[in-house]
């Protein structure tokens, strides 16, 4: 894992559907500055600039890295831009953490945003390179199936994808930054909403948001501030069309899970982590995943979501930031994830903080569920 | 800082049409090749660059994961830049010393759109994209800044493609000729073709460099550097993020036998020799560098595969590969190999 890594500053904007004051420099820059101010520094503070954004097709610029290279203030210094699909948020925390594992650099900030209000992500997902033609649209259209299967598998009730939606709403109502701010959010209301994708209904679903997130990390000896301790990083990738994957439980992100794990001495995830933040776009995703992230066993994991483990009160929190089903500037929701977690062991996170929060998983996908990027920190030292 | 090496490169036989084959075919042959010359079947890190623009589809990495046959799932990265900088993620990557080895890969299929309105995406969407000012132009601009004479740019042209022609991985093109103007003052030929293809290489660390490769190109410095986007923020004759780059690589600590450099225009020699500093005894391109083939986010990663293969092969002993992204030269990496 090479040498010590912190977080030491997170910057958020306000999630929304549209973000029409700001260019994509301004949104960008947003969440740098509140991340830099968190770690009380400033831009020549700075070694190294890692930038990730899922396809460029979303806001129709090609590499962005290059033109914001100004508003991130990166001119003179080394710049990367990271591309990995949905997961590429998780994997761009790990490229800029690796800068400083590696020893290369003492303070990378690392930012990833998306402007959805520019075009029509849906649409965007939809283009498919010749003689690949497929038949589904958007990501919901490819996740359903594998939702469906999941059903099949452990017999999971209905009514459990709708508990994940109330849920993750709930929470969000106590974080300044989500984008979906639902007061009187009720199982009903989320069954009375159409099906988009059976059985994902459209509040099963997470919103197009505008926004950006920005991390500062830190080596050792550079750290201001309160310190989140990078205590273990992964990442895995599996072929989207190989033959006899499980695309339900993805072997990748098992394999992921206990890389993560094993680093960060994590023996059983539900008694040693005490929050996770998880890449749940669709409800289900949360007892599937409960199961892939070893939380649960095999088919049990929905059995989890409706006994309240996950919930802000219970005893494994999942997503009380309100998670991606409450925010989700796409490229920007895996970094999210890992800000979020961070913040936890800060004890930064305000009314949605888990008391007590020492350990903490973020974790993100993307692709066919085939890429997997997920870290754990901690306030301890490791 | 770790012990790194290039030990195995490998390229396609780049094309300057469509060949009817896809990203992931593009591929296979080159990642067989470098598993074969490595003798490593498995990788502590994969990392790869390509762009969604030149496929005109999101995601066009993803399908290069069946090609790369990534199975049990492995440690994988992607970068949306040339897979220079993908070398360089995996090269950060194998300094945590908890891995020995990456496998690096970039493609592009430049013959499937057009190039130069592509790029043209790639400039600030807001004040200098709706001026519609083309990959082609943009360049021209520096090219005037630079000041180059005509015959110093031909000389760089009928260089380029004469060693071109002598490497089998570069396309077949005809000393320059003609006066007419791409965009004054470039002409045609002074711009580099339009190529399909694909490159991948090996790293390895310390005793399995040496264990797998007979002259493993060490790299001794490695280092990038991104200048303002903005054109009239930057003084164009000159590239201040390769010089510093290539201050923060080590290029003046020794001499040079070979540099191949990120030429996408003949201009750009000019500029790049000045801010590398790179004295006449240094021979640049001599695989005929982007001038002769430019398969676009490959094209970096090839100049460190060529510099490195001068050092496996024997016939120098530090030498230099340098890539290029953004408009006018704005990003600059540089590595330096020594035997």
């Amino acid at each position: 894992m090479g040498n010590r890594c912190a977080v030491i500053g997170v910057g958020q904007t306000h999630y929304t559907t549209k973000r029409r004051d700001v260019s994509i420099a301004g949104l960008v820059r947003e969440a740098a500055v509140r991340a830099l101010e968190d770690a009380g520094l400033t831009w020549k503070d700075i070694d190294a600039v890692v930038i990730g954004k899922a396809p460029d097709l979303f806001e129709g610029v090609m590499m962005p890295e290059a033109y914001l290279a100004d508003a991130l203030g990166a001119a003179g210094k080394p710049m990367m831009r990271v591309h990995t699909a949905g997961s590429v948020g998780g994997s761009t925390a790990l490229v800029g953490a690796s800068l400083i594992q590696g020893g290369v650099h003492d303070r990378v900030l690392v930012v990833a945003f998306e402007k959805q209000s520019e075009s029509n992500a849906t649409w965007a997902l939809s283009t498919h390179l010749p003689f690949s033609a497929s038949l589904v649209v958007g990501a919901g259209g490819y996740f359903a199936p594998h939702i469906r299967e999941y059903m099949r598998r452990s017999g999971a009730p209905d009514h459990i994808g709708t508990l994940v939606a109330v849920k993750d709403r709930l929470n969000a109502l106590k974080n300044p930054y989500a984008h979906l701010k639902i007061p009187q959010i009720s199982r009903e209301m989320v069954e009375a909403t159409p099906m988009l994708w059976e059985p994902i209904r459209y509040l099963e679903t997470c919103p197009s948001s505008d926004g950006a997130c920005a991390m500062v990390l830190s080596s050792e000896k550079a750290v201001t501030g309160t310190p989140a301790w990078v205590l273990g990083t992964a990442m895995r990738s599996e072929p989207i069309f190989r033959a006899g994957r499980d695309t339900v439980n993805p072997q990748g992100g098992k394999d992921c899970a206990a890389d993560v794990y094993r680093q960060a001495g994590i023996a059983d995830p539900r008694r040693d982590i005490d929050v996770a933040e998880v890449y749940v776009p669709f409800s289900w995703y949360e007892p599937m995943w409960l199961e892939n992230l070893g939380f649960a066993a095999e088919g049990e994991g929905w059995k989890l979501t409706e006994s309240g483990a996950t919930a802000l009160d219970g005893d494994i929190p999942w997503n009380a930031s309100g998670g991606v089903l409450s925010s989700n500037p796409i490229g920007a929701s895996g970094l999210i994830r890992f800000a979020e977690a961070a913040l936890q062991v800060r004890g930064m996170a305000g009314e949605r903080q888990v008391d007590g929060a020492r350990r903490a998983l973020g974790h993100a996908y993307g692709g066919g569920a085939q890429f997997f990027a997920m870290w754990m920190v901690g306030r301890d030292k490791p | 800082m770790r012990e790194i090496a290039v030990v195995a490169f490998a390229q396609t036989r780049h094309s300057a049409v469509d060949e009817g084959l896809g990203e992931p075919e593009l591929i296979l042959p080159v990642l067989d090749e470098v598993r074969e010359r490595s003798g490593l079947r498995k990788f502590g890190f994969t990392c790869s660059g390509s762009c969604d623009y030149l496929a005109g589809a999101p995601f066009s990495f993803v399908s290069a994961l069946d090609a790369l046959g990534a199975w049990p799932p492995i440690s994988e990265s992607h970068v949306e830049m040339d897979a220079a900088w993908a070398l360089y993620e995996a090269w950060v990557r194998l300094q945590h010393g908890d891995v020995d080895s990456a496998l690096i890969y970039g493609f592009g299929k430049s013959s499937q759109g057009d190039l130069r309105e592509i790029m043209t995406l790639q400039l600030d969407p807001y004040y200098l994209a709706p001026l519609g000012l083309d990959q082609v132009s943009y360049a021209a601009l520096q090219a005037s800044a630079c000041g180059a004479d005509r015959a110093e740019l031909d000389e760089v042209v009928r260089r380029s493609r004469a060693a071109g022609r002598d490497n089998p991985y570069a396309l077949d093109l005809p000393d320059p000729s003609g006066d007419g103007y791409e965009v004054e003052p470039l002409r045609p030929y002074d711009v580099a073709p339009i190529t399909d293809g694909a490159a991948a290489v090996v790293l390895a660390a310390g005793d399995l460099a040496r264990e797998v490769c007979e002259r493993p190109a060490w790299i001794t410095g490695i280092a990038h550097r991104i200048d303002p986007h903005y054109l009239g923020m930057r003084d164009l004759a000159r590239s201040a993020s390769a010089a510093e780059a290539a201050r923060a690589a080590g290029v003046g600590k020794g001499s040079l036998d070979v540099a191949e450099l990120h030429v996408q225009f003949s201009h750009e020699e000019r500029i790049l020799r000045q801010a590398l500093e790179l004295p006449d005894s240094t021979v640049v391109n001599p695989s005929g560098g982007p001038l002769a083939a430019n398969p676009v986010m490959a094209t970096g990663l090839i100049r460190i595969g060529e510099a490195a293969s001068r050092i496996m092969d024997g016939t120098a002993s530090r030498t230099l590969g340098h890539a290029a992204s953004g408009p006018c030269l704005q990003h600059n990496l540089v590595t330096v190999m020594e035997g």
